[in-house]
C-alpha cells in the first residue's frame, strides 16, 4: 500500500519535472473590465466581447497593433469608381477545424446578422450594405442582401451608397464570420467552447460566466508561427479597484481601465506601467432644445462657455480624460482638424464675462436665476463632474437641481423623448471616421438626438456629405456641419475619453491606439 | 415528525407563490428593458428578441407561462447573459456559493462559539472584554472594507495569497473570501454565545451539575452550552439562507464566480429571468434553513416536540 503510494507520488513528481522542462506555456492575463453578454459575433454589442472575440476570430479587414486597417481574411479588395462595389481577394486561411475559409462563409455570416429572427443588437453598424436595413426589417428575404459569393475566393459586396469608412465598419466585431455548418449544426449553442470553430488566433476553451474565458493557440491559424503567447486568460471582473490590487500582486499583466480614484496611487507607484491614450469618444451634456428655456441660442453658447474644463480633465477625472472643444474628438480617420468652439483657448476670466453678459441678456442673473434641471445616471464620476459644473454655472445666474437615475431608466428616458433640460451621455466611436459622431444629431436619429435638434441646413449637409465620395471635399463638408453644431449647441461637449491601461513591464507590443483595440497576438509576455 | 416536515413543506409552496407572483410584477414596474442599450435597437429587431423572449405576449400570459416554467424547474433563459440558461448559470455558480458559505458559517460556529465561551467563563475579565471588542469591531466594520485591506496586506505587499479569482476552488483562493465572509458572522455568534451562556452557566441545571462533581467540560459543553447555543441556532438559520446563496461585494471585490452577484446584476439590466430566479432560489433557501432550525430546536430542547 505505502509502496504503492511511493510510487504513484514519484510518478506524478515525475510527470510534473517532465511538463516543466517542455517549453513553458506564455500565458497572458488580460483583465477584462466586466462581463461579456455573449460571445456570438452577431450579437454582440460591447467592447468586453470585442476584446475575447477579436482574438477568437478574424473579419476580412484586420487591425494592426497601432489601430490601423490591414488585410485580414480578405488579401486585397478592389474598389469600383462610384466607391459602391467592394470586390475582396481571400487569403488561404483555415477554420480552427481544418475547413478552408471561403467567401460564401461570409455571405453566410453577414446574412445572418442581418436575418431578424438572429436578434442582432448592433446589425445597424453594417446598414451601407445594399438592402441590410430592409433584410434587418423583414422587407426583403435576406438573400437580397447586396452580398455575393462569386467563388471561393472571391466576395463582391455591394454598398447603398459610397461609404468612404466601409472598411472600417467590416473591421468592427459585428463583421466576424462564424463558421456555417456548426451554426446549423447547433443552433445558438454553437458559441460553446465544446462546439465552436473559429477562424482567428485562437479558440476558446472554457467560459465561466463571472469569473473568466479562455482561450488558447489556434493551430491553424494562418499567422499562427508570429503568435508568441498560448494561452489567454480574460478576467471578466468589474471591480475596478480589485483589477488594480490584482495586477499589482502580478495576477494581471493588463488592467483594463484604471478607475479615477486610483489614478493618483498608480501614478505614485506604478507610473512607468501606467498607459494614457486618447480614445475614440466624447462625454457630453445635451441640451433639451424643445425646452423653453434653453430656445436662446445665447443661453446654450453661455452654459458650454462657462464649464472650466481644464479643471474637469485634471481635478474631477484625475487626468483620464482630456478637454474637449468639438464632438469629433481630434485625430480621428478622414477629417483633420475638428471645429474647435471659438472661445477655445480663451481664459476662463474672459469666457465667464462673456457668458454672463450672454445670460444677461436673455434676461437671467443671479436674482432672476435660469432654473435647470441635470440628469445623470448615477455614477460617483458623473455626480462630482455635475457638482462643479453647477458650481461654475451659478455665479451666471443658473440655479441646477439634480436628479441621477441608473444607467437603464437614464437612457430609457432620454430615448423615450422624455422631459428633460440638461442631460449627461456620452458616445464611443464605432468607427474612426466624423460621419460615427455628426449624426448623432441629425433630425431622424431618434434614437441618439436626445436634444431633438432639428436643422434641415445640418441634415442637407448631412446628407451632401454621404454623396461625396472625394474624402477632402466630404470632410469638408462635414466640417460645416460640425461648425453648424457647434453655434447650435445640441450637445454640450465637455470632455474626451482616454483609455487608461495599466499594463506589465513583461508585456510588449502593446501599443496605444485610438480604437483602443489591442489583440493578444500582437502582445508578447517575458519572463 | 416527518408529517411535520412534509406539512412545513407543504406550506411553503403558496408562500413561493407568492414570493413569485409579487417579484414577477415589481420587476416589471421598472423603467427599461432588457434589450435597451444606450444605442436603441431597430424596432424590427426589438420586436424580433421580444418574440423570442415572449415578451410580445400580455404580462399575464408571460406570468403564466414563467409559472408554468417554474413548476418544472425550468427558469428559462438568461436575457442578458445570452449564450446561457439560468438553470446552467445556477449550476455553475450555486456550489461555489453553497461552498464558500459553508465553510464561512462553520468557521464562524467554531470561532465564534468558541470565544463566546470563553467571554462567559471570564465574564468581565479582560479576557471577556477583548474578546467583545474584538467582536463589535467584526461587527461594526463592513466587508467592503475588510475585503480589500485583507487582499492588500496578504496579497499585494506580502505575496502569500491570491488576491482574487477562484482558481477551480484551489485551497488558497478560498481563504480571504471565507474569512471575509465570516468575520461580522464570528462577531454575531461570539456575543450571542456569550449572553445566553452567562445565562445558562447560572440556571439551576447547570449549578445541580456542578454540586454534582462532573468535570468542568461536562458541564460547560454538554449541560450549559447546549441551551445556550439554541438562540445562536435561530440566528444561524436566516443568517445560513445568506450566506449560502451568496454575497454581491465578497464575489465582486474577490472575483469569485458566485450566484451572490447575478441577482444586482439581474436587476440592473432588467435581466427579468435572472432577478427571478434568484429569487426563487433565496426564498427556498430561508424556506428550508428556518425549517432546519425548527428542527434542530427539537433536538436541542427537550420541551420542544412536533409530534
Amino acid at each position: 500500500m505505502f509502496k504503492s503510494l511511493r510510487v504513484g507520488a514519484l510518478a506524478a513528481a515525475l510527470m510534473a519535472a517532465t511538463s516543466l522542462t517542455a517549453v513553458a506555456e506564455v500565458v497572458l492575463h488580460r483583465d477584462n473590465g466586466g462581463e461579456p453578454e455573449t460571445l456570438d459575433p452577431h450579437k454582440t454589442s460591447v467592447t468586453t466581447e470585442n476584446n475575447i472575440l477579436k482574438d477568437m476570430y478574424e473579419g476580412l479587414i484586420g487591425l494592426s497593433a497601432d489601430g490601423k486597417l490591414i488585410p485580414g481574411m480578405a488579401e486585397s479588395w478592389t474598389i469600383s469608381d462610384d466607391g459602391t462595389v467592394y470586390t475582396f481577394n481571400l487569403r488561404d486561411a483555415k477554420w480552427s477545424n481544418g475547413d478552408p475559409v471561403v467567401a460564401g462563409d461570409f455571405e453566410y455570416s453577414l446574412r445572418r446578422i442581418m436575418d431578424p429572427a438572429t436578434g442582432a443588437k448592433y446589425a445597424t453598424v453594417l446598414y451601407p450594405i445594399k438592402n441590410a436595413e430592409k433584410v434587418n426589417k423583414s422587407e426583403l428575404p435576406k438573400e437580397e442582401l447586396g452580398v455575393k459569393a462569386i467563388d471561393d475566393k472571391t466576395l463582391e459586396i455591394t454598398l447603398e451608397s459610397p461609404t468612404p469608412y466601409f472598411l472600417g465598419l467590416l473591421q468592427h466585431q459585428t463583421g466576424l464570420p462564424v463558421h456555417p455548418a456548426t451554426v446549423e449544426e447547433h443552433g445558438t449553442d454553437f458559441v460553446r467552447p465544446e462546439n465552436v470553430v473559429t477562424n482567428g488566433a485562437f479558440i476558446i476553451t472554457e467560459f465561466v460566466p463571472n469569473s473568466h474565458v479562455t482561450v488558447v493557440r489556434n493551430e491553424n491559424y494562418y499567422g499562427n508561427d508570429d503568435v508568441q503567447i498560448d494561452k489567454v486568460v480574460f478576467h471578466n471582473i468589474e471591480d475596478r479597484g480589485a483589477a488594480v490590487r490584482r495586477f499589482e500582486a502580478g495576477e494581471f499583466h493588463i488592467v483594463d481601465e484604471v478607475p479615477t480614484e486610483q489614478m493618483a496611487h498608480v501614478k505614485s507607484t506604478m507610473a512607468d506601467q501606467l498607459l494614457v491614450a486618447p480614445y475614440l469618444g466624447t462625454y457630453y451634456y445635451a441640451l433639451n432644445h424643445e425646452s423653453e428655456k434653453l430656445k436662446d441660442p445665447g443661453v446654450r453658447q453661455a452654459l458650454s462657455m462657462a464649464i472650466d474644463r481644464e479643471f474637469l480633465a485634471d481635478e474631477i477625472f484625475a487626468g483620464t480624460m482630456s478637454v474637449a472643444y468639438s464632438i469629433v474628438p481630434p485625430g480621428i480617420d478622414n477629417y483633420g482638424e475638428p471645429a474647435y468652439a471659438e472661445y477655445k483657448g480663451q481664459s476662463m476670466i474672459d469666457r465667464e464675462d462673456e457668458a454672463r453678459e450672454l445670460l444677461e441678456a436673455a434676461g437671467y442673473n443671479e436674482s432672476n436665476p435660469l432654473k435647470l434641471e441635470l440628469r445623470y445616471n448615477t455614477n460617483e464620476n458623473h455626480k462630482n463632474a455635475a457638482i462643479a459644473i453647477a458650481d461654475m454655472w451659478k455665479p451666471l445666474g443658473v440655479e441646477v437641481s439634480m436628479l441621477n437615475t441608473d444607467v437603464k431608466t437614464h437612457y430609457a428616458h432620454l430615448r423615450d423623448q422624455g422631459d428633460f433640460d440638461v442631460a449627461r451621455a456620452g458616445w464611443i466611436g464605432d468607427y474612426s471616421d466624423p460621419q460615427n459622431f455628426l449624426f448623432l444629431v441629425e433630425s431622424d436619429n431618434t434614437g441618439f438626438n436626445y436634444a431633438r435638434y432639428n436643422n434641415p441646413e445640418y441634415d442637407a449637409l448631412m446628407d451632401k456629405a454621404a454623396a461625396t465620395l472625394d474624402l477632402e471635399k466630404r470632410a469638408d463638408i462635414m466640417k460645416q456641419a460640425e461648425v453648424l453644431f457647434m453655434r447650435d449647441l445640441p450637445f454640450i461637449p465637455i470632455l474626451h475619453y482616454s483609455s487608461k491601461k495599466l499594463v506589465s513591464d513583461k508585456i510588449s507590443g502593446y501599443e496605444p491606439n485610438l480604437r483602443d483595440e489591442h489583440q493578444s497576438r500582437w502582445i508578447t509576455v517575458s519572463e | 415528525m416527518l408529517r411535520y416536515v412534509i406539512g412545513r413543506l407543504l406550506t411553503a409552496i403558496p408562500t413561493l407563490f407568492l414570493i413569485i407572483t409579487i417579484s414577477f410584477f415589481l420587476i416589471r414596474i421598472a423603467p427599461g428593458g432588457p434589450f435597451d442599450l444606450e444605442r436603441p435597437l431597430e424596432a424590427k429587431v426589438m420586436e424580433n428578441l421580444n418574440k423570442i423572449y415572449h415578451l410580445d405576449e400580455p404580462l399575464w400570459m408571460q406570468y403564466v407561462l414563467y409559472l408554468k416554467n417554474v413548476a418544472v424547474l425550468d427558469f428559462g433563459p438568461s436575457f442578458y447573459l445570452r449564450d446561457f440558461s439560468i438553470n446552467e448559470l445556477f449550476a455553475q455558480s450555486l456550489p461555489i456559493s453553497i461552498q464558500l458559505g459553508t465553510s464561512a458559517l462553520a468557521l464562524a460556529l467554531v470561532v465564534g462559539g468558541f470565544m463566546g465561551v470563553m467571554a462567559a467563563l471570564r465574564q468581565n475579565g479582560p479576557g471577556d472584554y477583548s474578546i467583545m471588542a474584538a467582536a463589535t469591531l467584526g461587527v461594526t466594520i463592513p466587508n467592503f472594507v475588510v475585503a480589500p485591506v485583507l487582499t492588500l496586506i496578504l496579497g499585494v505587499w506580502l505575496g502569500w495569497l491570491p488576491v482574487g479569482g477562484w482558481g477551480g476552488g484551489a485551497f488558497v483562493n478560498k481563504i480571504l473570501p471565507v474569512v471575509t465572509l465570516a468575520l461580522p458572522q464570528i462577531a454575531v455568534v461570539a456575543r450571542l454565545t456569550r449572553g445566553s451562556m452567562i445565562e445558562a452557566l447560572r440556571s439551576n441545571h447547570v449549578r445541580t451539575a456542578r454540586a454534582y462533581g462532573l468535570s468542568a467540560y461536562l458541564v460547560i459543553v454538554v449541560h450549559a452550552l447546549r441551551g445556550a447555543i439554541l438562540p445562536v441556532v435561530s440566528y444561524l438559520g436566516p443568517a445560513a439562507a445568506a450566506l449560502l446563496t451568496g454575497s454581491v461585494v465578497v464575489e465582486s471585490i474577490f472575483g469569485i464566480p458566485g450566484i451572490g452577484r447575478y441577482f444586482v446584476q439581474g436587476a440592473l439590466n432588467r435581466d427579468y429571468t435572472l432577478v427571478m430566479g434568484t429569487v426563487v432560489v433565496v426564498a427556498c433557501f430561508v424556506i428550508v434553513f428556518n425549517l432546519v432550525v425548527d428542527l434542530l430546536y427539537a433536538l436541542l430542547d427537550p420541551r420542544v416536540r412536533y409530534d
